[in-house]
């Protein structure tokens, strides 16, 4: 009874949200029975489509989980898109640009300079918050923009692929020894982004920093008064969640683009926000939410081909399933629920915190 | 006796005020006015430019105030031009009507303020999530019903204002512009007399500040809000009509690249007021129209550099200057009727 009153409303939340777009669907003249059962055939039809469904679902459990980090320091971080643009073409640098070294210290080199760039990149809305007081929603958007000029800047000058006949920007493919390892349909990434889940749980409700990131979510205030330094875990929550996002950006190259190119992964940021909500900001939460919407992105191209729908669709379902979640008190309603006892996610509350 | 206390003139009031301002004017004129004598042509491209790239952004950056004043944040601008821009487009393609067109994109944009309401103040949601359902909602909408290959009969164009369109630079700059970017002008100078000098501007300010007060005192609170946002809503509707049917002509995918977030910020650089957002506009408008310039004057600085120039600007603008910047006290906030 307990597990389904905390899963009731995200279940009813996503049926919701595929009736919705069936209707959608319906109004555009296009068959809803087709389009999903293409949707579902794509995604987990077979050994091949499921492992295309975990590829998928790695980065998008990597921004969740950057999402509701942020969200438990109460920062809304829009800015998982810029970060994992860092770590990836910084991955892809270090993928190509070092030469000798033995795979067991090549991948994890690469992976860990695509977190640490993502992390940086991270940690300056979060300094600029704490310092400056301007807003990380604002300042995490526009370092979007400036991350998808500076890495289309990288990929198409210094780090521009040079063998003859390319013309498109992208960086030279990484060394064999950077790639991540194949084990079979389940790909590493997606066992990567499981442990940082764990790691996430493990870092909130179990150490000293993670005590501080959510008391300072729940109330900066009162954190402060306790001498907790605010201002320095506004920013380290930010590094971190960056870290997250970083990290995702560096599998996605390591272990299934091989290099950097532009526009490979645009929009994982707003599917992050979705994702980390519809987990109810929990870091396990994300998981089963991030293969949902895995499994959609999967899908689509299937949907697509076999049923004439444009992948589209996917997003404006995701956008009636974010609503959904958010406006809980619809769902209840809907579902004759009572108001959960449980702890109200605190979200932002206004610019001038 | 009398202690006889010296009283400043108007003139000097204003002076201690906006000596500021003033000196900001100042220069800008004498930077103008010396571009003009040296390169009269490109000084007077900048400027035009700049009034064009600008006119979007104060129609979203007033579109965000309007919701703020009330106490609502709109992070949903992007999505609402972007609505708006298609559904003209889809308009003027089917019934070549450039007046119907600029209507229903309007229409959209008040349409979707309407939700953005719904959401915040009727079902109290996080505002922020609510503005960015709106966004993915209209990213998800445009990309799936957009078809390539729809061409249109034409766009607005500029109408010139009789002799006031021959006063050099001035009259070229202000008065050859086509009707959205004059409607935008009035705009900003109608939100600033609405705001502070009528009775719907006063109540505004009362239902952002305090809206428990402004309860107490009659107000609906939630009408003021549903009101302005939805109004607002229409104005990120018009921006959006600019950029289909006033600018490029045609719509593209993701096309408002990111106008309506910088909107939000130039919204709070200028302090969320009127004239304040029509300055920053024009601020960030001038690093758009310097692009375009770079490249015209064919100085080799990578285009990647130039496109993150405005998005860089607003958050070092951001970074020196919000510090100070107040937003309205009740912004964000849903309001709980007792």
């Amino acid at each position: 009874m307990r597990v389904w009153r905390s899963v009731s409303v995200p279940v009813a939340a996503v049926l919701l949200a595929l009736i919705i777009g069936a209707i959608i669907l319906v109004v555009s003249g296009a068959s809803p029975v087709d389009a999903y059962a293409a949707l579902v055939k794509g995604s987990f039809g077979g050994t091949r489509e499921l492992s295309r469904t975990l590829e998928k679902t790695t980065p998008l459990i990597f921004s969740g989980l950057a999402v509701a980090f942020a969200f438990k320091a109460g920062l809304f971080n829009i800015g998982a898109q810029g970060q994992l643009l860092f770590g990836a073409i910084t991955a892809a640098w270090l993928g190509f640009a070092l030469t000798g070294l033995p795979a067991v210290i090549h991948a994890p080199l690469a992976l860990l300079g695509g977190c640490l760039a993502g992390g940086l990149y991270g940690a300056i809305p979060g300094a600029l918050k704490t310092y400056t007081g301007a807003h990380e929603v604002i300042t995490t958007i526009m370092l979007n923009y400036v991350a998808i000029n500076l890495t289309d800047f990288l990929a198409d000058g210094p780090l521009k692929d040079t063998s003859p006949g390319n013309i498109v920007a992208r960086t030279p493919a990484i060394l064999s020894t950077a790639s991540l390892p194949d084990l079979g349909p389940v790909p590493v990434g997606f066992v990567i982004a499981l442990l940082m889940a764990l790691l996430a749980w493990w870092l909130l409700w179990h150490t000293t920093i993670g005590y501080e990131i959510r008391t300072v979510g729940l109330n900066p205030s009162a954190a402060n008064y306790a001498g907790m330094k605010v201002a320095f875990t506004v920013t380290l929550t930010m590094a971190l969640s960056g870290l997250l996002a970083g990290l995702g950006g560096a599998i996605e190259t390591l272990g299934v683009v091989g290099r950097y190119q532009p526009g490979f992964n645009v929009g994982l940021g707003f599917d992050g926000i979705t994702i980390a909500l519809l987990g109810k900001t929990h870091p396990f939460g994300v998981i089963p939410a991030a293969l949902l919407v895995g499994a959609m992105r999967a899908g689509s191209s299937q949907m697509q081909f076999s049923a004439d729908v444009a992948a589209e669709i996917i997003d404006v379902i995701l956008a009636v399933l974010l609503f959904f979640v958010t406006a809980d008190m619809v769902v209840r309603w809907i579902l004759r629920m009572r108001e959960a006892e449980e702890e109200q996610v605190v979200l932002s509350t206004g610019w001038g915190q | 006796m009398e202690v006889a206390v010296e009283q400043p003139g108007r003139i000097n009031q204003y002076v201690r005020r906006y000596w500021l301002w003033l000196i900001v004017g100042a220069v800008i004129v004498v930077v103008i006015g010396y571009g003009y004598t040296v390169n009269p042509r490109t000084t007077r491209a900048v400027l035009s430019a700049t009034l064009r790239q600008s006119t979007p952004l104060v129609l979203g950056a007033l579109c965000g105030l309007w919701g703020e004043r009330a106490g609502v944040i709109n992070i949903g601008i992007e999505g609402q031009m972007l609505m708006a821009a298609f559904t003209g487009f889809l308009v003027n393609v089917y019934t070549s009507n450039l007046l119907l067109a600029v209507g229903a994109a309007a229409l959209t944009g008040a349409l979707l303020g309407l939700l953005l309401a719904f959401m915040s103040v009727t079902l109290k949601m996080d505002q922020i999530i609510g503005g960015t359902v709106i966004n993915i909602l209209a990213f998800g909408l445009t990309g799936y019903f957009y078809q390539q290959g729809l061409t249109t009969a034409g766009k607005l164009q500029p109408i010139a204002l009789g002799p006031l369109a021959d006063i050099p630079l001035l009259g070229e700059v202000l008065f050859q512009n086509p009707p959205i970017t004059y409607l935008t002008l009035l705009l900003v100078a109608l939100s600033h007399y609405v705001l502070y000098y009528t009775r719907w501007g006063l109540r505004t300010r009362a239902v952002g500040e305090h809206p428990r007060a402004a309860d107490t005192v009659g107000i609906n609170v939630y009408q003021v809000r549903y009101i302005n946002v939805i109004a607002g809503g229409a104005l990120a509707g018009l921006a959006g009509a600019f950029l289909t049917l006033e600018a490029v002509g045609s719509f593209e995918r993701m096309m408002t690249n990111g106008r309506g977030f910088l909107a939000l910020a130039i919204m709070i650089f200028g302090k969320w007021t009127p004239l304040g957002a029509w300055a920053a506009a024009l601020f960030i408008g001038l690093t758009y129209a310097l692009n375009t310039q770079f490249q015209f004057l064919g100085w080799n600085v990578p285009p990647q550099f130039v496109g993150l120039l405005p998005y860089l600007s607003t958050i070092i603008v951001l970074a020196g200057l919000v510090g100070r910047a107040r937003p309205p006290a009740a912004d964000g906030v849903p309001y709980e009727k007792e």
